[in-house]
């Protein structure tokens, strides 16, 4: 069942150059499958894989091409702490604040982290290349305390490496700019 | 002569194992790098590339570089194996690319093992064979007691310890009804023979004919090979691992989790062929008398569950693998799911089957891209061999597994908010009955098992309930993997029986604390558990002796505390954990947690009274009793049991205004001590606020007023010179 308006054309063309047509193109499959409006968190990890959070713009696309009501979709998108309505930094630092890594110390690395960038959890840095988060385990609780930059997990850290990690990273940026 | 669905099942078998001879052909020694999550956070990938590169530029064909899943044994990763045939399996700790280079020429060109760099080592000689002697006590004849006179025998043999290492182990599995109390299992590696011994007059007969003679003694050999047989094979060398039982980590560290060829080599999908030649009623017998019951944390007998979804009324039924692992410090579904995934989609397969359900969902947290991508790849794999999808196996029996995502949200560990969020909801509980069992996804029955759960079934259905039975105390059978982890020198996932002692755990397999500090407590359960006092560690693990003692079994989350740990802090913690993964539904958990949070800030902070902690236990219990879900019903248990055993802590908080753990930064204070203090400015250079002063090689001061309390001057002063009050 599909509620389509007399502007469809226009609201569809709207919603998909909103999106990418690989993400279009999930969504559609999703039409087909039994409980297409099950697929909702599946196609916000898309989303936020490819743009890095969920832009309104974005929210309200999904809502038109998988014919959920955009109030459950912006519902669904801010009851989840995985996804993030603002924009995030270049590389995202997550600090794990699991149990494991809480006794081993995790607090003085996120302050070291901090203090290092000057920013506070959720924050993203001025130059828009790190953001700082928590998270809750990342599951490498034998390595604690763990911090993840980007994909990347770095074990056992202590606070006088975080600079040294965060330099990595900012190489990788600089880098990443010039080329 | 064979059924069908036997016939099938032996020519899948036979396909894998022809598409193994093929990928293996002519290789003989074997490098396996093992590739997890955790792995890869050690370094694991760049140490496969640089034995690319080696075995390349040797141009040997020789040998096989292979990726296996982790062995739970995250503080000594990257472990490489390497298997020269006829020699001891050698594993090795913490490879970085110089060592790969120093094992490639020495151990692999050369044929000389790398002691110093040995997993758990070093060690000084690696002996030619191993006995690893079954110690459990099920196994009967002299049981733990052989290993005095096996070494006289030895001995007497002439054969040293350099010759034959003997080695206590857990459990093979290899324990049937018949063996049981009248002999004693030996493995002898690296020769992969399991002997079963009665007498001496046995016993004898191994030494004489194989450890000196080389000839194996087919008549006291195992012939059937035991569930845990290769992984001790390969492990079994290492004191954290042959304490254990692996069974629902046998594969672990094992097997490439990325072919299911493999997985058919170590006997995979021989328990769904054997489930699918019996009615399904069958199958949920067998699980019912095997005494499993969920590893997710509510302890539910499984074969219980899966009997209301196999008598629902309504035919279309649903099964869900719940992997949301939440409990922050706990890892081992993570685990089971990125090294053995083959083995946790059996598990459905046969739970589908004996619940009558047609579809199946993994629900897999989003923070495990790598459990997602093995998983969708075990999926893909198994739907090429046919073994989802329709008449799977020549069967009646169709089922197709899909995977859904979670998204950060704890609360969706919890039955209801999960189905909720399958569905593309907000995750929140709603009020049972009526249970999922009887209406669930899309309102149909829904029966809803843990990955350790799942991962147990086949092994059940393979080596029958009564073996899995007697594994473990008479209310549940089988193991218990724990991820421990904390103040201990041993941190990884261990797997033990039901009933093993907290002690056993902590002391012997994890080696007990690190630098000799007291132990304190080990916390159980996670967010929903709580801390058990050292005094206690000879409590037998087990799902009622840890609820008597104020905890939970949970997930298997173990966390070890010691005497810097304070406790009034690590019930904040995980307060303040459920307060903000409370779903907000309901008022005594949402505003509940809060206020408790508000208590235990006061108390940590100094400004605690005598009435909070009344307050604090009168609304911990009233929390308890009201609130509509399992996080809120349980997020008062750490809260509870600390105010129970540890409540002088929370006195000396609020009457001294003392932190005795000294870690509430409130309430210590940096002070220099005077004498000790060579002035050597470290300290000055390193705070952050610029509140030490003075003059090189004069004593430095602190000035108290500016001083946050960061405790960096504490950790930098090499000569002890600054004291936390
Ligand atoms: C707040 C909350 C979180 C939970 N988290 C998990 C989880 O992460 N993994 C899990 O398997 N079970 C979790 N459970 C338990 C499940 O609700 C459920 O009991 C379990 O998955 C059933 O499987 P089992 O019988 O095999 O243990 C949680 C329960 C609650 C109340
Ligand atoms: S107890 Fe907490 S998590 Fe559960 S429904 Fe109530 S508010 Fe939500
Ligand atoms: S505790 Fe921190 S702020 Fe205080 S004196 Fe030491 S380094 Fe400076
Ligand atoms: S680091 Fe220690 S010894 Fe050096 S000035 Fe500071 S207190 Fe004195
Ligand atoms: S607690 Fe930090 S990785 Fe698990
Ligand atoms: S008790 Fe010895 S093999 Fe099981």
């Amino acid at each position: 069942m599909s509620i389509r308006t007399d502007n469809w054309e226009q609201v569809q063309a709207t919603a998909e150059a909103a999106l990418t047509p690989a993400i279009v193109e999930y969504i559609a499959q999703c039409r087909q499958s039994c409980e297409p409006a099950s697929h909702l968190i599946g196609v916000l990890h898309k989303v936020q894989s490819h743009f890095g959070y969920l832009g309104r713009e974005q929210l309200d696309a999904v809502a038109q091409l998988l014919q959920v009501p955009a109030a459950k979709v912006a519902g669904v998108a801010s009851f989840y702490h995985f996804f993030r309505l603002q924009p995030r930094g270049q590389f995202i630092i997550n600090v794990c604040l699991g149990t494991a890594c809480y006794v081993k110390g995790a607090d003085r690395v996120a302050q070291k982290v901090m203090d290092e960038l000057g920013i506070t959890w959720g924050e993203t840095t001025k130059d828009g290349i790190f953001t700082l988060e928590g998270s809750r385990c990342l599951g490498t609780c034998g390595l604690a305390p763990v911090i993840m930059v980007g994909n990347e997990v770095h074990g056992n850290v202590t606070p006088d490496q975080v600079p040294v990690i965060l330099d990595k990273y900012l190489e990788k940026a600089r880098k990443g700019s010039a080329a | 002569m064979n059924t069908p669905i036997q016939q099938n099942f032996l020519n899948l078998a036979a396909r894998a194992q022809q598409a193994l001879q093929q990928r293996a052909n002519g290789h003989r020694i074997v490098i396996q790098v093992g590739s997890a999550t955790c792995e890869h956070a050690a370094g694991s990938n760049e140490v496969l590339e640089e034995f690319r590169k080696h075995v390349a530029a040797s141009q040997r064909e020789d040998i096989l570089l292979r990726q296996t899943g982790c062995t739970g044994r995250c503080s000594r990763e990257p472990i490489v194996g390497v298997m020269i045939p006829g020699q001891m399996p050698v594993k090795y700790e913490r490879v970085n690319r110089q060592m790969v280079h120093e094992i490639f020429t020495t151990h692999i060109q050369k044929g000389t093992p790398l002691l110093k760099h040995i997993l758990d080592g070093p060690v000084e000689k690696v002996a030619r064979y191993e006995l690893l002697v079954c110690g459990s006590a099920r196994c009967g004849w002299r049981g733990q007691k052989l290993r005095g006179p096996l070494g006289e025998k030895l001995q007497a043999a002439g054969l040293g310890p350099d010759e034959v290492r003997v080695t206590a182990a857990s459990c093979f599995g290899a324990c049937g009804a018949d063996s049981a109390g009248v002999s004693t299992h030996i493995l002898v590696r690296p020769d992969k023979v399991l002997y079963r011994v009665q007498n001496d007059a046995d016993l004898d007969e191994v030494i004489r004919e194989h450890l000196v003679g080389g000839r194996i003694v087919e008549r006291l050999r195992v012939k059937a090979e035991p569930v845990s047989q290769e992984f001790f094979e390969l492990y079994g060398d290492v004191a954290f691992f042959n304490r254990q039982n692996r069974i629902a980590l046998r594969h672990n560290g094992v097997i490439d989790p990325n072919s299911i060829e493999e997985y058919f080599h170590y006997q995979g999908f021989l328990a769904l062929a054997k489930a699918l030649q019996h009615q399904p009623d069958w199958v949920v017998d067998e699980v019912t008398k095997s005494n499993l019951r969920g590893r997710g944390g509510g302890g539910y007998p499984t074969g219980q569950k899966w009997r209301m979804g196999a008598e629902a009324k309504d035919p279309v039924r649903y099964l869900i693998c719940n992997a949301d692992e939440g409990d922050p410090g706990a890892f081992m579904d993570r685990s089971m799911l990125e090294s053995d995934p083959f083995n946790v989609v059996e598990g459905m397969l046969i739970g589908g089957y004996a619940i009558g359900a047609q579809r199946g969902f993994f629900y897999i947290r989003a923070e495990y891209p790598l459990a997602v991508e093995r998983i969708e790849n075990a999926i893909r794999q198994c739907r090429e061999y046919g073994l989802l999808g329709k008449k799977i196996l020549g069967s009646d029996f169709d089922f197709d597994l899909e995977i859904r995502l979670g998204a950060g949200a704890f609360v969706c560990g919890e039955e209801t908010a999960l189905i909720h969020s399958i569905e593309g909801e907000r995750g929140q509980p709603r009020v049972r009955p009526p249970f999922p069992t009887q209406s669930g996804l899309w309102g149909k029955p829904t029966v809803i098992n843990n990955v350790e759960t799942f991962a147990n079934v086949p092994v059940i259905i393979q080596f029958g309930a009564d073996w899995f039975r007697r594994i473990g105390t008479a209310q549940s059978g089988g193991t218990k993997v724990f991820a421990l982890a904390g103040k201990v020198t041993h941190t990884g996932l261990v797997e033990v029986p039901m009933g093993t002692t907290l002690q056993e755990v902590v002391q012997e397999i994890g080696g007990g604390s690190p630098g000799g500090k007291q132990i304190k407590a080990v916390q159980t359960g996670g967010p929903a558990g709580g801390c058990i006092p050292a005094k206690w560690l000879d409590l037998r693990i087990d799902y009622d002796t840890l609820n008597k003692a104020g905890s939970i079994m949970g997930s298997g989350g173990m966390i070890v505390l010691d005497e810097s740990d304070c406790m009034v802090d690590i019930a904040k913690f995980f307060v303040k954990f459920s307060e903000d993964e409370s779903c907000g539904k309901c008022t005594p958990c949402r505003e509940g947690t809060k206020r408790m949070a508000e208590i235990l800030d006061r108390i940590t902070t100094g400004q605690g009274t005598l009435e909070d902690l009344d307050r604090l236990e009168r609304l911990a219990r009233l929390i308890k009793k009201s609130s509509l879900c399992g996080l809120g019903r349980a997020a008062p248990n750490p809260v509870l049991s600390t105010l129970e055993h540890f409540r002088e802590e929370y006195l000396a908080h609020v009457t001294q205004q003392r932190c005795p753990a000294k870690r509430c930064v409130a309430l210590v204070r940096y002070e220099i001590n005077e004498p000790k203090c060579v002035g050597c400015t470290v300290c000055a250079k390193n705070c952050p606020v610029e509140c030490i002063s003075g003059a090189r090689r004069e004593p430095h001061v602190i000035d108290q007023l500016r001083c946050i309390k960061c405790g960096r001057c504490f950790e930098v002063c090499r000569f002890n010179a600054v004291n936390r009050l």
